[in-house]
């Protein structure tokens, strides 16, 4: 049998899992997954954004992918959507790099400014 | 559970799965594998979308891309394109979700816009065979509620309060149901539930139990609480295997955690569910049909009172709910009685599903607020008839029901304004008829129905129904004789007032509103022999127009009888005499020429 504290564990952590299929008001993290994407390295770098975020149990972050944004030789790009919140749009994103805008940005909101496109093109 | 950055939910519903759902769902998992993206993407197996006209349908999160008519040869470019690189196909969407080359949210697509999902929540947003999904979209959180925090009174109040009515046709009050119920003092009492739909056309109850199984079960677990019951039952159709399969699946599930069973959540209330198989019998929808064929007798009603609420199942205090009205039940104690009761109208509370079908393009399941009009649901969320047809009439609440013409469209549907019309809401089946419909077949196909579903207990339902389907078949068949409205006029009245239960009471009703609202077209049966539908057989005749044809035979070449003649390159003629009415002329003729009157 289950007490009612294991049904509200078991409802936290399901809901993490699938609340993508219902809210679209967090954040969303997407990644560039063209073939100069995957080509540059964007599947660990999605992986690594994947584990970091089932690691802190970051439950309102969508991870999303897309397609050739048209600036190969930057890939891999990801950017970041939040709410009410300008696009970042971080370019050359290693799994390094990729944990630390999970981090700070993701969860402290504090832009990476480095990693930036602003940044890069300076 | 993993945690995957894309949901794969392919729908398993009936509809889905006869046009081969399943082969998707394993060529997803196969190429999925094959593009070593297991440990990303999860696919999912789905209740109802709603949208049947357009199935297979598979909706991928996070971008909620809905593909509809997906083949399996397709799969292998979703893979490939949208899983792999982002990149939605976007030829295999739903065209009306495309807007301007960006992906509209799928609330905002006509068909859902209007909707307001409340007993259809779940279904194809869980796995239904997954109870843990079911909780974590706030399942059987109502049910800890009632256990913990309220009395058996208080949960009767509330419902009544929400002004929940029967979703089965007759739209009895729920809280008032229990609150008899609550009231009948017994040694047992039992919750039994109405999962044998048999109204030709209606599916939604079916979708609500293939889609989301648990909410049913969470349902009876409080009206068990509610009433002081400990056992229930859920009578379902056989011929509703995948529902019956994902049933037996939440009840095994929901055992395991202890939400049924003999001390559920630890709090010492006691109540189990079991399933109990109809074998297809219309009559067994009716409550004491029901019960007794759930106590393993002859399916056949008995008179009321006693009311089932005082001596149902094996004389005990019984209460029978249909499956729409259960669905209901949790949303009503997690969202409070006060917002179901701001959905609706002053009588008819909440939101009501209706299964589209018949002439319309969006053939599927619809859950719109009551007081909604008919013309919103045909029109804006179905819609309207396809091939540019004019719209007829649209029949509601299956042999039950009556059909309601152009004119009404823009009654709202509640309980009492679609009775005044002559109809009822019913189990919620919406059948729209467009021009080429007879409405003297129609009601000739419902009577039809009703007589081979008459259980033979009583004889205004047995003996009347069949003589009303004989004066249909006459009129169908040109031999209508002048009286025979006021004929099918009075037996109708007297079956609907001496009938013993509700099939016979309302089997008249197809028969009565056609009449009401198409007299013209029985008279143009009756007096000139013509079906002005064109339905009719015996009223027909195929004509070949000798100045459109060019001779060509095709005509003759095809005709089965051989009874159509002439010489190349002149005008052919048929042989009416011969002419059996099959149509194949008509459908070869290159050039239509012919004509049937």
């Amino acid at each position: 049998m289950k007490t009612i504290q294991e049904l509200e564990e078991i409802r936290k952590k399901t809901l993490d899992t699938i609340n993508i299929r219902k809210d679209r008001s967090g954040t969303r993290i997407v990644v560039g997954m063209a073939t100069c994407g995957i080509a540059a390295g964007a599947r660990p770098v999605l992986l690594t954004i994947m584990d970091e975020i089932k690691k802190h149990d970051l439950s309102d972050v969508v991870v999303a992918q897309t397609g050739c944004i048209g600036m190969c030789r930057l890939e891999p790009i990801v950017e970041v959507y939040k709410p009410g919140e300008e696009k970042v749009t971080y370019v050359k994103v290693n799994p390094s790099k990729a944990i630390r805008i999970v981090n700070e940005h993701i969860m402290k909101g504090k832009v990476v400014e480095g990693y930036t496109i602003g940044a890069e093109s300076k | 559970m993993e945690m995957y950055r894309s949901h794969v939910m392919i729908c398993r519903g009936t509809g889905c799965t006869s046009s081969n759902s399943e082969q998707i769902a394993k060529n997803f998992e196969e190429e999925i594998k094959k593009h070593g993206l297991e440990k990303e993407v999860v696919v999912e197996r789905t209740g109802c979308f709603g949208l049947c006209a357009l199935g297979p349908v598979v909706i991928i999160y996070p971008e909620a891309s809905f593909y509809s008519m997906v083949k399996p040869e397709d799969v292998e470019e979703i893979v490939k394109e949208h899983l792999v690189k982002g990149r939605i196909v976007k030829r295999l969407l739903y065209a009306e979700s495309v807007e301007e080359n960006r992906l509209k949210a799928l609330e905002e697509v006509d068909f859902f816009k209007k909707q307001v999902r409340v007993a259809l929540r779940n279904c194809g947003i869980i796995n239904p065979e997954n109870i843990d999904e079911y909780i974590a979209f706030d399942g059987y959180k109502a049910l800890e509620k009632v256990l913990t925090k309220m009395t058996p009174a208080e949960v009767i109040d509330t419902v009544k309060r929400s002004g929940l009515r029967g979703r089965g046709g007759a739209g009895f009050p729920t809280g008032m149901k229990w609150e008899f119920a609550s009231k009948s003092v017994n040694d047992q009492k039992y919750v039994l539930c109405n999962a044998d739909e048999g109204d030709p056309g209606a599916f939604m109850d079916r979708s609500v139990l293939e889609g989301d199984p648990h909410s049913i079960l969470e349902a009876m677990t409080i009206a068990g609480y509610a009433i002081g019951a400990s056992q229930g039952y859920i009578y379902c159709r056989a011929e509703y295997p995948i529902a019956v399969k994902r049933l037996g699946i939440a009840i095994g599930q929901a055992r395991l955690y202890g939400l049924l069973g003999d001390n559920i959540m630890g709090t010492g209330f006691k109540f189990d569910i079991e399933l109990r198989l109809g074998a297809g019998a219309f009559v067994c929808g009716e409550e004491t049909a029901l019960i007794a064929s759930v106590e393993g007798q002859r399916g056949m009603p008995r008179p009321r009172p006693p009311f089932p609420a005082n001596k149902g199942l094996f004389a005990k205090p019984t209460i029978l709910n249909n499956v729409e009205t259960y669905a209901n039940i949790p949303v009503i104690f997690n969202k409070g009685p006060e917002w179901f009761a701001s959905m609706g109208t002053e009588k008819s509370k909440g939101t009501k599903v209706f299964a589209l079908g018949g002439k319309i393009s969006n053939t599927g399941l619809v859950e719109i607020p009551m007081g909604t009009s008919l013309r919103e649901v045909i029109y804006e969320i179905g819609g309207g008839c396809p091939n540019g047809k004019k719209f007829k009439a649209v029949q509601t609440g299956g042999p039950s029901g009556g059909c309601i013409p152009e004119e009404h469209l823009d009654s709202p549907i509640d309980y009492e304004s679609l009775a005044a019309l002559g109809s009822i809401i019913g189990s919620g089946g919406m059948i729209v008829m467009d021009e080429d419909n007879c409405m003297v077949d129609i009601a000739r196909f419902f009577m039809d129905f009703i007589v081979d579903e008459s259980c033979g207990k009583c004889t205004p339902c047995r003996e009347g129904t069949k003589r009303m389907l004989e004066i249909l078949e006459r009129i169908t068949e040109g031999k209508g004789e002048e009286g025979d409205l006021d004929k099918l006029e009075s037996l109708a009245k007297n079956i609907k007032n001496a009938a013993l239960c509700g099939l016979g009471q309302t089997a008249p009703n197809p028969v009565l509103s056609t009449i009401r609202y198409f007299r013209d077209e029985y008279e143009a049966h009756i007096k000139d022999k013509k079906c002005p539908a064109g339905v009719c057989k015996e009223l027909l005749n195929y004509f070949i127009i000798a100045d459109k044809c060019k001779g060509c035979g095709i005509c003759a070449k095809n005709c089965p009888q051989q009874c159509i003649s002439g010489q190349p390159k002149t005008p052919y003629t048929i042989d009416s005499s011969k002419c059996i009415k099959c149509g194949v002329c008509m459908q070869k003729c290159p050039f239509k020429a012919i004509i049937r009157k």
